[in-house]
């Protein structure tokens, strides 16, 4: 898989918040195989509270993929994305614009507006979107080379909510790498998204609030690999009724 | 002079952003700033005059999604 010309081989883009600890975070990320973490901005403390997050993460040579969490504008999250280029030193931007608090919907307007801005300044721009596919050649015609729709709102676990309208999304923009971010809760969940012809998955809380993070990791990992083998090996049609898998002729008259 | 520094009022004898981030404890390099709502780069910050009420944003790497 490539994003931004750049060669990914894991299909697990892991985030590093809400681990029990620190040493869970290291080991979930060695478990997952990632190659991409996401990171975000907070305000420093006196004391100094991000360096020792940031020498635990840098000791793992992770990409970093830093997020603008928590903006509800589009002033806001380009002048978050600026200071993330400072402090990671990488064009890359996760690129959020919260539209409403309580499912954490992207502001797709503010989005399309901050991502255009954003690819001027030469960010690479992977931006959290919805499933539209009207919002999603707005963002392709910003700049964007990667899409990354919600699968069910951050944190929820629902899992795919609308599976329709992601596969409409992989058959609409078939060149387009896309990523499953926000909402996977389970194994499958990821699997499911891998079968659905998506190039990876984003996911955090999903490991980190599993009562064991590591083997979770380990687990979605898997998943991911599962799922994109199957839809490489093309699965066969569903239908509605039964058809027998085991042949009829020769079958014996035992009555 | 006074700066609203992340939020909390703080008192400086520095007047540019440069001299006031140590001054303030801020030592380590992993932080990026902001001045009333835009991003200062850290090769501006010596160029960077403060004034009496100015809000200030230090942030750092943490953890996220």
């Amino acid at each position: 898989m490539q994003l931004y010309g750049t060669d990914i081989t894991s299909r697990l883009l892991l985030g590093s918040a809400q681990y029990p600890s620190p040493a869970h975070l290291t080991k979930a990320i060695a478990a997952s195989g990632t190659e991409i973490v996401t990171v975000s901005l907070r305000r420093e403390t006196a004391q100094g509270s991000g360096a020792g997050f940031w020498d635990i993460l840098r000791q793992t040579g992770v990409r970093i993929l830093p997020n603008t969490a928590g903006c509800h504008t589009a002033t806001e999250a380009i002048t978050t994305a600026q200071m993330a280029r400072e402090i990671f030193a990488t064009p890359w931007i996760k690129l959020e614009v919260i539209g409403h608090s309580d499912n954490l919907q992207p502001d797709v307007f503010a989005l399309v507006e901050a991502a255009a801005e954003l690819t001027r300044q030469g960010f690479q721009v992977f931006p959290y979107t919805t499933d539209d596919l009207v919002v999603g050649d707005r963002l392709l015609g910003a700049g964007c080379e990667v899409l990354m729709p919600w699968g069910a709102p951050i944190g929820s676990g629902q899992g795919l909510r609308n599976p329709d309208a992601l596969r409409a999304m992989r058959a609409h923009f078939p060149e387009v790498p896309l990523i499953v971010d926000a909402g996977i809760g389970c194994p499958s969940d990821a699997a499911q998204a891998m079968e659905l012809g998506y190039d990876a998955v984003l996911l955090n809380t999903a490991v980190a609030k599993a009562g064991d993070p590591i083997g979770m990791a380990r687990a979605m990992a898997t998943a991911i690999d599962a799922g994109r083998m199957g839809f490489n090996a093309d699965p066969m049609e569903a239908r509605e009724m039964a058809a027998p898998s085991t042949p009829i002729l020769g079958l014996a008259e035992l009555v | 002079m006074k700066l609203h520094v992340n939020a909390e009022l703080r008192e400086v004898q520095a007047s540019t952003l440069a001299q006031a981030l140590p001054e303030l404890g801020f030592d380590c390099p992993a932080l990026a700033t902001a001045l009333n709502g835009t991003f200062v780069p850290r090769e501006v910050r010596a160029s960077t005059e403060l004034t009496d009420g100015d809000r200030l944003e230090v942030l750092a790497p943490m953890q996220g999604g």
